[in-house]
C-alpha cells in the first residue's frame, strides 16, 4: 500500500540522506534558532525552551531540510541509531465516559466504533504476532476513564498469559490510575505506563471537559514515582495555535517521560473534530523536529495519523529528523502502513531495531 | 475480503462486492451499486476503507463488532457473520 503525503510533491524534501551522510546542520544556515539549537541541544544536551521552540516552528519552509538533519544528529547523539518497535492493541474498546474531542471511542459521541472486548487468548496471539515482527514493547490500552476492578483483574490475566507464551516488554495504558492501581501495576511488572497530556494545557479545555490536565498529571507523576517508565504523548493538528505546540512540547520536557508518542489528529466521523483539515506535512515535520530539540533523549515515537499526514515519503524524513521509535502495524481502532514496510524502511535507512532489554 | 459464517447464525456465506454491497462499509449509507465511475458520495468512503476496517455490514447496515490488532482486523455482524481481510 503506497500512501500519499499531505504534502505536495514539488515541495517534498530530499529524501536521498541516510543516517552516515548527514551533513551538519544549523551550521552557516542563516537562521540562528538553529544555529543556537545546535550549540544548546547537539553539543550540550540541554533542550529548547518554549520560546526558542515557538521560534523553530516559525522557520520557513527552505530551512525544514536543515531543520531535519538537526534534529537527526541530535537524536543519533543522545539516542544512538537504534529504533525501538511496539506494537499496541485495545483490550476494551469504544463506551468511553469521556469527551476526549478526538477519539472515536467516547460514548458520548454518535460514532460508528462499537463497544467490544478482545478475549485473552487473541489478546496472547496478538503479542506473539508483534514480538515475531522484532517489537519489544506491547502496549495494552483500554478505553476508560480509569479501571475497575474488572478490568484490572483482567490486565493481570493478560499480563500472566503473555509472559508465559512470549518474551516482549508489557505497557499498558488505562486511563487514569488510582495510587493503588499504579502500585498494583508496578508490582505485576508493566514496563512502561502510557497516560498522555494530548495538548498544551491551555488548549487542554476545548478538547477534553469530562476530566482536567491536572488530573492528567497527577496520573503521571504518580507513574513515575512509582519507577514506571512513563510514555507521555501528544496530538497535533487539533487547531492548536503554533504557541500551543511549543508549549505542549516544553510541558512534556518538563515532565521529563521515558517516551513522547507523537500523534497527528485523524479526523474521525462523529467526533467533534471529524471536521478538521488534516494537518500540513511540513508543519508536521517541523513539530517532530521541535520535539525532538526539545527532549534530546526521549524516546520519540511516529503514532496515530502519521500514513495520513504524511504518507510514505513524510515516514522516511520522520525517520531522519527525530524520530526513534514506531508503532508497528494497526493501531486501536484505525490501521497503519504494512508492518513489512515499515521493518523494510528500518533496514533501507541502516536503521536497528532495538533489542528487547527487561527493566522491570 | 473473507465473510465466515459463524456458527447458529444465518450468514449469506459470500462476501459482498463492490456492485452487491447494498450499504458502504465506512458510512453506512446505501451504496452506489458500484456505479462506474464511483459516485462522489462514496469515493472519499473507499479512500478510508483502504486505512480502516469497514464499521457497517454491507448487507443488513448493521453497525459491526470490530476488532484491531496490530497486525490485522476482524469485523462481526450478529446477522451475517464476521468479515476479515
Amino acid at each position: 500500500m503506497t500512501i500519499q503525503a499531505n504534502i505536495a510533491e514539488s515541495d517534498k524534501t530530499s529524501d536521498e540522506t541516510t543516517p552516515a551522510a548527514v551533513p551538519a546542520a544549523g551550521t552557516g544556515t542563516g537562521y540562528g534558532i538553529l544555529e543556537t539549537a545546535r550549540r544548546q541541544v547537539l553539543e550540550d544536551g540541554i533542550g529548547l525552551t518554549q520560546a526558542q521552540l515557538e521560534e523553530v516552528l516559525r522557520l520557513p519552509d527552505e530551512a525544514l531540510p536543515a531543520t531535519l538533519q538537526l534534529a537527526h544528529e541530535v537524536r543519533l547523539k543522545h539516542c544512538g541509531e537504534d529504533v525501538e518497535v511496539e506494537g499496541i492493541i485495545s483490550i476494551k474498546t469504544g463506551g468511553c465516559p469521556e469527551d476526549c474531542h478526538f477519539c472515536s471511542q467516547s460514548g458520548l459521541f454518535d460514532s460508528p466504533v462499537r463497544g467490544v472486548w478482545l478475549d485473552i487468548p487473541e489478546l496472547v496471539k496478538a503479542a506473539k504476532e508483534t514480538a515475531a515482527t522484532g517489537a519489544t514493547e506491547f502496549c495494552i490500552v483500554a478505553a476508560v476513564r480509569g479501571p475497575d476492578i474488572k478490568l484490572m483483574n483482567q490486565i493481570k490475566f493478560a499480563i500472566d498469559r503473555i509472559n508465559e507464551a512470549v518474551d516482549i516488554n508489557i505497557a499498558c495504558s488505562l486511563g487514569m490510575l488510582t495510587q493503588r492501581q499504579v502500585n498494583q501495576l508496578a508490582e505485576w511488572g508493566v514496563h512502561r505506563y502510557n497516560h498522555n497530556l494530548e495538548t498544551a494545557r491551555s488548549y487542554f479545555p476545548e478538547v477534553v471537559t469530562t476530566h482536567s490536565y491536572e488530573e492528567r498529571l497527577d496520573t503521571c507523576n504518580m507513574v513515575k514515582a512509582a519507577g514506571m517508565e512513563l510514555c507521555c504523548g501528544a496530538l497535533i493538528g487539533m487547531g492548536e495555535t503554533l504557541e500551543q505546540r511549543a508549549e505542549l512540547a516544553a510541558q512534556l520536557a518538563a515532565l521529563e517521560p521515558h517516551e513522547v508518542p507523537l500523534n497527528f489528529l485523524n479526523p474521525r466521523p462523529g467526533t467533534p473534530l471529524e471536521n478538521q483539515g488534516i494537518m500540513d506535512g511540513k508543519d508536521a515535520l517541523r513539530a517532530i523536529a521541535a520535539f525532538r530539540l526539545a527532549m534530546p533523549r526521549t524516546v520519540l515515537r511516529y503514532a496515530g495519523g502519521r500514513e495520513l499526514t504524511l504518507g510514505d515519503l513524510g515516514t522516511r524524513e520522520g525517520l531522519l529528523g527525530g524520530i526513534n521509535a514506531v508503532i508497528v502495524g494497526n493501531y486501536l481502532t484505525t490501521l497503519g502502513r504494512p508492518a513489512t514496510a515499515d521493518l523494510n524502511l528500518l533496514v533501507e535507512l541502516n536503521m536497528p531495531i532495538k533489542e528487547l532489554q527487561k527493566t522491570l | 475480503m473473507n465473510r465466515v459464517s459463524l456458527p447458529n447464525r444465518s450468514t449469506t456465506g459470500v462476501s459482498s462486492s463492490a456492485a452487491t454491497a447494498q450499504f458502504c462499509g465506512h458510512c453506512g449509507e446505501p451504496s452506489d451499486g458500484g456505479a462506474d465511475p464511483t459516485s462522489d458520495v462514496h469515493r472519499r468512503c473507499g479512500e478510508r476503507l483502504a486505512m480502516e476496517p469497514p464499521r457497517y455490514c454491507a448487507d443488513c447496515r448493521r453497525r459491526m463488532k470490530v476488532q484491531v490488532t496490530p497486525l490485522g482486523w476482524s469485523a462481526e455482524c450478529s446477522r451475517h457473520g464476521v468479515l476479515a481481510p
